[in-house]
């Protein structure tokens, strides 16, 4: 009697096999059900259209064990990223909220921006680059991410800020920007010299409440949002929606964002024509600087 | 019977017509006024340490800031509950009046901002030194922008109903709420715990009181003509 038992089980069990792996070429996976919330999406980058439905499947095999089946960044890793020790959680699409946009503060990125974010990933997060992918997959892939939200059916795409040509970036240009980030208060957050420890960084925390912890500029010479000067620019005055960091697109005017981006040049580690300007002329006028962070001026803190 | 309904019918006509050639017709309907309270402890708020922002520390030295998420007055009452209809006639009086939102002394003012959907309100940074101001929403697009002092105040509105809770990340102390209502019938509960809501027209009612510790309460009230009535919401206040 056993052995036949066996031997229907055995028949029984393959024959579900065989179904399942007709039904999809993924059967491992195949009790995870993935949750949208649209119908079918597109995106554009370049002169490729990605499509939501190929993307799907991609997702399944490369996104979900992060970003996880409802698209709400609980994939079963993200319980090992710690965001007490600068590890941020992966991104939850349900809520259309992103980082890296070259769209004002509070609306949505153009698909470029997500295409872009997908290929160059994040650093210092266990976010990957996907630049294994092709085009078309990525492209497939920034479609579908759209489907978690119906954000991106009832909300326009914003209108990317306009990025006036980059003038040169001098020791006059450092100086200017150095008062920037002084009157900006960008200090706060980042600290004096840019470490990431001004008097606001212990206590920030990001939209979903986990710590999170200021940009520090001795590090890193790559950003989250790109490495370019224009990336830069991009940065800060659209902010990184979701996180303490706002947006200056309001006070900073383009002359002045451009200073900005020549004086933050010089507290990265880099062999930038701005760093090589600033440390020659701090040689012989370092005396001068009025340090950075909170004035001493009776009742002014500007 | 029917005959009956006709004269109240012709009168309501007559009075109408004649009030329509009155200059200014006073705002017809009822209203609903009462109080917001609590049984049980409330937690007791605790004084903010602003240390970290020297201007705001020195400006209330004297007398420190409360945390404001439950601010009791007397006769166990509360403050800052807002009061509005939640299901029953939503009002047609837009919302084009522009609010305003300051930021001094590193506190929120007011506290609670009520307002209606794509009604304008202002964003003021009255302090000598910078504020960001970032609203939590779900629904509605999230934003974060920095207000550095001196600067013009920000324009904004939301185009869906929604409770946002509103931080600055560089005073993390610093915590408000934008109330944005499909009604404009709607009141905030003031230093009594009191509350009115006026210009409602006859029928019926659900109306919600909502704070921000305790949840929310729903009552129903019928409103026949001009009448007053007095309804109290009453929350179970549990120490934290
Ligand atoms: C190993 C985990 C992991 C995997 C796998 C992963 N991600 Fe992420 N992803 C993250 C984390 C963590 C973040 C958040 C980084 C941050 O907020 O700094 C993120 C953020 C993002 C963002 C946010 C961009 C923005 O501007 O806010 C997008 C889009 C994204 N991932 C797409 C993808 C796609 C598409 C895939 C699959 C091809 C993928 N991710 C796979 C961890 C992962
Ligand atoms: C309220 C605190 C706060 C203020 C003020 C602030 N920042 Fe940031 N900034 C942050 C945080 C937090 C991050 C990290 C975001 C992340 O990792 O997702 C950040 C990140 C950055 C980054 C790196 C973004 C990337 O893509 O990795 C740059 C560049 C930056 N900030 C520049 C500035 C400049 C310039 C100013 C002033 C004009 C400024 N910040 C003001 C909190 C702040």
């Amino acid at each position: 009697m056993r052995p036949r038992l066996e031997v229907l089980a055995l028949f029984l069990g393959a024959a579900a096999l065989l179904l399942t792996a007709g039904a999809a070429p993924c059967f491992a996976q195949i009790d995870i059900h993935i949750h949208t919330a649209t119908g079918p999406m597109e995106s554009h980058v370049g002169d490729v259209t990605g499509h939501s439905e190929p993307g799907k499947a991609y997702y399944r095999r490369y996104c979900i064990g992060c970003h996880g089946p409802d698209g709400d960044g609980n994939g079963e890793n993200a319980q090992w990223f710690d965001p007490n020790f600068g590890f941020a959680k992966p991104r939850d699409f349900t809520l259309a909220t992103y980082k890296c946009r070259s769209t004002p503060t509070g609306t949505l990125p153009t698909d470029q921006d997500l295409y872009d974010a997908v290929t160059r990933g994040f650093v210092t997060t266990n976010m990957p680059r996907w630049l294994a992918l092709t085009v078309q997959q990525r492209a497939d892939l920034v479609a579908f991410i759209k489907t978690f939200s119906k954000k991106w059916e009832s909300q326009k795409t914003g209108t990317p800020i306009n990025i006036p040509p980059e003038p040169t970036g001098n020791i006059e240009s450092i100086l200017r920007g150095r008062e920037m980030f002084q009157k900006m208060q960008c200090w706060k957050c980042h600290g004096p010299e840019g470490h990431g420890d001004g008097p606001a960084a212990a206590t920030l925390t990001d939209s979903k409440d986990n710590p999170i912890r200021p940009y520090n500029f001795a590090v890193g010479s790559r950003f989250k949002c790109g490495q370019t000067n224009q990336d830069l620019y991009r940065i800060f005055m659209t902010g990184l929606d979701g996180t303490p960091m706002p947006s200056f697109a309001d006070v900073i005017q383009p002359n002045d964002a451009w200073d900005l981006v020549h004086f933050l040049r010089t507290l990265q580690p880099l062999d930038t024509p701005e760093a090589k300007a600033w440390k020659e002329w701090v040689v012989t006028h370092g005396k001068e600087l009025k340090p950075i962070g909170a004035e001493e001026a009776p009742g002014g803190g500007q | 019977m029917k005959i009956k309904y006709f004269y109240p019918l012709f009168l309501v006509l007559l009075v109408s017509t004649a009030l329509a050639s009155l200059p200014v017709p006073p705002p017809a309907g009822g209203t609903v006024t009462g109080k917001v309270t609590y049984t049980g402890t409330p937690p007791k708020m605790k004084p903010i340490d602003m240390a970290k922002e020297p201007n705001c520390a020195k400006e209330h030295a004297a007398s420190p800031v409360f945390t404001e998420n439950v601010v009791t007055g007397p006769g166990n009452t509360l403050e800052w509950a807002v009061v509005y209809v939640s299901a029953g006639d939503q009002g047609s009086t837009p919302g084009t009046q522009t609010l305003r939102f300051d930021q001094k002394g590193c506190q929120y003012m007011p506290h609670v901002l009520a307002m209606q959907v794509d009604q304008p309100f202002e964003i003021v940074n009255s302090d000598p030194h910078l504020h960001n101001i970032h609203p939590l929403p779900k629904i509605n697009p999230e934003w974060n922008k920095s207000q550095p002092p001196g600067t013009p105040p920000l324009m904004a509105k939301y185009d869906k109903p929604e409770f946002i809770p509103v931080k600055c990340n560089v005073h993390p102390w610093m915590h408000g709420w934008f109330i944005v209502l499909n009604t404009s019938h709607y009141a905030i509960s003031g230093s009594d715990g009191s509350f009115s809501i006026k210009g409602l027209p006859p029928g019926k009612y659900t109306l919600t009181a909502w704070q921000e510790q305790f949840g929310t309460q729903a009552q129903d009230v019928t409103i026949a003509g001009g009448e007053t009535k007095n309804i109290t919401f009453t929350f179970k206040a549990l120490p934290y």
